[in-house]
């Protein structure tokens, strides 16, 4: 029981950080029709201000002394942390909480990188092919990777967990089985976070008038600019937003998955599938996708399972992809008309 | 003798004589002729040398590290700096004046970590800018690639970083040669040591990288282990780059194993270690005992990544900056004092390599690589890490003393990340060569 208990939170959590990337895709393809290749990218760079962030509030003060030399040699420097010298406990806190105090940095930031990328690059792209625009926004996401790893190098940076939420959680003992089943706590507020910032997106969508003339331009871009809206401001910040969701996404997942430059990559080809499994243009499509691949990716890595087929975990979730677009040709979720010109 | 009686039949007699006497001294300067067939036989001032390292990808810090080292080995090789190890290498021919009285230039490539990428390059290097040798390394895949490009060229490989078994086993090539140690030397370095910190009643659960190197180190230490006593519960396949391991981590929690071994390297291993830390896996009591982590090849570069998690972590290593030999001493100052920070096994093994083929070159007197690899088999130096140190003639494997270490629990920086539990002694880590079988094939020269 705690075996498939356990393959389901880790099913949810999985699941979570697909459906956020999935989420972003679904959003700018359904604003702008834009198939954004570099949507991985922005989950990489998300997490690239987390690892600045701490970066910062690690700058330290270098005295070198000149009588001593290191035991490989170099002259040994002397180092003090500026954040500490000058707050003290405080910003030993900051410290600690560097990951989730980072997320004040990812969002202007990554809101301006998004703006930026639809302004300068992709609107050139919004009347040509999807073939056109998957070979540019591919050819970004390789300039943008490459550029991380010039600054930050190629190895993964580890990013600790604020020490509170740095050990396992003992969810057993809410289902009356005591200390057998025991969960990582940062991967628990990870999934809670997903399912509050997919939360956020929709309440945007559904119940505010901006919301409700994104939409509105997403079933009919045309009337809702003859109705005097400039739809295409709109969906700039649409775009914008996508990158924000895509990077807060990318900085809350680094204690989880040590950051480097090709982790949007890795991401990146797994939420395409999740978004045309739950449908291309449907937000509710991408996020059942997501959790649904999550979990069932999770089951089929369960060594029962792969005893009866082997191989089983690695290919589930194509597997999932041909079934469901063989039954359902326009995913779970996918509405009519959508890439079907 | 008379014109008219030179007949046909006495032309054709005088001419088969004039024949035999003119093509009788050749017999006894084949050899030097020869020597002049070899591929990319150095013609003007300089002899080049081919750095295969990868720049891009996993292992590019790595891959960087290796370079520096390189570039290192060419600067005492001719003269400069402070000679490093030319200074405690024993025996050596090597005076610091080039090699055979040529300056040592050096093309590089980056390999990418990929074989097809690895082997245009060294390609490349070979046809195009007249390397004598190829040397580098960081993925057994690669190394066993290139190394079978080598062979078919007629050049030598110095291979980097490459520690599965394959490499001087099933896969070894008359023209390859190998100064890190593999899988099967982890094994039984890592054996005894397991014995005595964990007991001989465990219970291990293999997570391993789907490929070559993964499956032999795998294969190697569930040998040993096993023969230590402990059961194998499961050993699972992890495709490369996973990513998050999570879904192969959770089915070691019910499993009944009690050590979690992880045939991980490079990014798989800082993910799947870092994952598995945070699982609680270390904090957890399975069949009454505490549920341990091993990683049997470390690498310091790693370390840095994996951060926290790598602490009180067992494993295996080629050989650390901070053994207390002198020859160690003086390349890691070398290094250091050039670089300013301390090299890693990468980097050790790529130097002494370079060194080591450069002095073969000397002893043999030529360039020609069939007489090099003639002098490199066999061949037994010290003052080079590692103690004293045999290049096996039978599978070209070189065999010295390695290291078991341990994950620091108070690192002073980032460059004390481990500790030397043991260093095992080559004694210890001899084996038969015909288990892993293979071939080494001719020497024969090839003209390129």
């Amino acid at each position: 029981m705690d075996a498939i208990l356990l393959q389901v939170l880790n099913g949810l959590d999985k699941g979570g950080a697909y459906a956020l990337i999935a989420l972003g895709l679904t959003l700018v393809f359904g604003t702008l029709g834009v198939v954004n290749f570099a949507h991985g990218a922005l989950f990489m760079l998300g997490a690239f201000c987390a690892v600045t962030f701490d970066k910062l509030l690690k700058l330290e003060s270098v005295v070198v002394d000149p009588e001593k030399t290191t035991a490989w040699g170099s002259k040994l420097e002397i180092r003090t942390p500026y954040v500490e010298a000058w707050l003290g406990d405080f910003g030993r806190f900051l410290h600690d909480y560097s990951v989730p105090a980072s997320i004040l940095l990812a969002i202007p930031v990554m809101l301006v990188i998004g703006i930026v990328m639809e302004r300068g690059l992709i609107r050139h792209f919004y009347k040509r092919p999807h073939a056109d625009q998957i070979l540019v926004t591919f050819g970004l996401a390789i300039v943008i990777q490459e550029v991380i790893k010039h600054f930050f190098g190629a190895n993964p940076i580890p990013q600790p967990a604020p020490p509170a939420f740095a050990g396992t959680a003992y969810v057993g003992a809410l289902f009356g089985m005591g200390q057998t089943l025991a969960y990582p706590w940062w991967r628990i507020i990870y999934m809670f976070f997903s399912l509050a910032v997919i939360g956020a997106v929709f309440a945007f969508l559904q119940f505010t008038t901006y919301g409700m003339v994104v939409r509105a331009g997403m079933h009919d871009r045309q009337t809702v600019g003859f109705l005097g809206i400039d739809i295409q401001r709109r969906f700039t910040v649409v775009f914008g937003l996508a990158a924000v969701v895509a990077g807060v996404a990318g900085v809350m997942y680094t204690p989880i998955l040590p950051p480097d430059y090709h982790m949007g990559m890795d991401f990146l080809v797994l939420s395409f599938v999740v978004v045309v499994v739950g449908g291309m243009g449907s937000l509710g499509g991408a996020v059942a996708a997501g959790f649904l691949l999550g979990i069932l990716q999770s089951f089929a890595s369960m060594n029962e399972v792969k005893s009866i087929v082997p191989g089983i975990d690695h290919i589930i979730i194509y597997l999932v992809a041909v079934v469901v677009l063989l039954t359902l040709p326009r995913g779970l979720f996918g509405r009519k008309g959508v890439m079907e010109e | 003798m008379k014109f008219d009686s030179f007949n046909r039949r006495r032309f054709l007699g005088a001419s088969a004589v004039a024949g035999v006497g003119l093509a009788a001294p050749m017999h006894f300067v084949r050899g030097a002729y020869a020597a002049d067939m070899s591929c990319n036989m150095p013609t003007g001032k300089t002899v080049t040398f081919g750095w295969n390292i990868p720049l891009t990808g996993a292992y590019a810090d790595e891959g960087n590290d290796e370079l520096k080292a390189f570039k290192l080995a060419v600067k005492h090789l001719n003269g400069e700096g402070d000679g490093g190890m030319l200074k405690t290498m024993k025996p050596t021919a090597l005076k610091g004046n080039g090699v055979l009285g040529k300056k040592v230039a050096f093309v590089q490539s980056d390999s990418q970590t990929k074989s097809d990428a690895s082997r245009d390059g060294a390609k490349r290097m070979i046809e195009r800018d007249g390397a004598i040798m190829i040397s580098g390394g960081s993925s057994s895949g690669v190394a066993v690639a290139v190394q079978g490009l080598c062979q078919e060229l007629g050049v030598i490989f110095m291979a980097g970083l490459t520690h599965s078994n394959d490499t001087t086993g099933k896969d070894k090539k008359r023209y390859g040669f190998r100064h890190f140690f593999n899988a099967y030397q982890s094994g039984l370095a890592l054996a005894p040591v397991l014995a005595q910190e964990y007991g001989k009643d465990r219970t291990a659960y293999h997570l391993t990288a789907d490929y070559t190197w993964g499956w032999t180190q795998e294969e190697s230490i569930k040998n040993a282990t096993e023969k230590l006593g402990w059961k194998t519960a499961k050993a699972v396949r992890t495709p490369l780059g996973a990513g998050d391991f999570s879904q192969y981590i959770t089915p070691v929690l019910n499993s009944g194993a009690d050590v979690l071994i992880l045939n991980h390297y490079g990014k798989d291993m800082v993910n799947s270690l870092t994952q598995a830390v945070q699982f609680g896996l270390r904090d957890k009591m399975v069949n009454g005992k505490k549920v341990e982590i091993v990683v049997p090849l470390f690498s310091e570069l790693m370390a840095q990544g994996a951060g926290d998690a790598v602490k009180g972590i067992l494993g295996t290593s080629n050989w650390d900056w901070k053994l207390p030999d002198e020859a160690t001493k003086n390349f890691t100052k070398s290094f250091g004092t050039e670089y300013g920070t301390p090299p890693s096994q990468a980097a050790q093994t790529c130097y002494v390599q370079a060194l080591l083929y450069a002095d073969a070159c000397e002893r043999a007197g030529t360039f020609y690589a069939p007489a090099v690899i003639k002098a490199l088999e066999g061949f037994e130096f010290d003052g080079m890490g590692n103690g004293k140190t045999l290049y096996r003639a039978a599978d070209h494997q070189c065999f010295k003393s390695c290291l078991v270490v341990r994950g620091k629990e108070k690192p002073k920086d980032k460059f004390d990340l481990m500790e030397i539990v043991k260093v095992v002694p080559r004694e210890d880590l001899m084996y038969d060569p015909k288990i892993f079988g293979g071939d080494l094939g001719p020497s024969t020269a090839k003209q390129c």
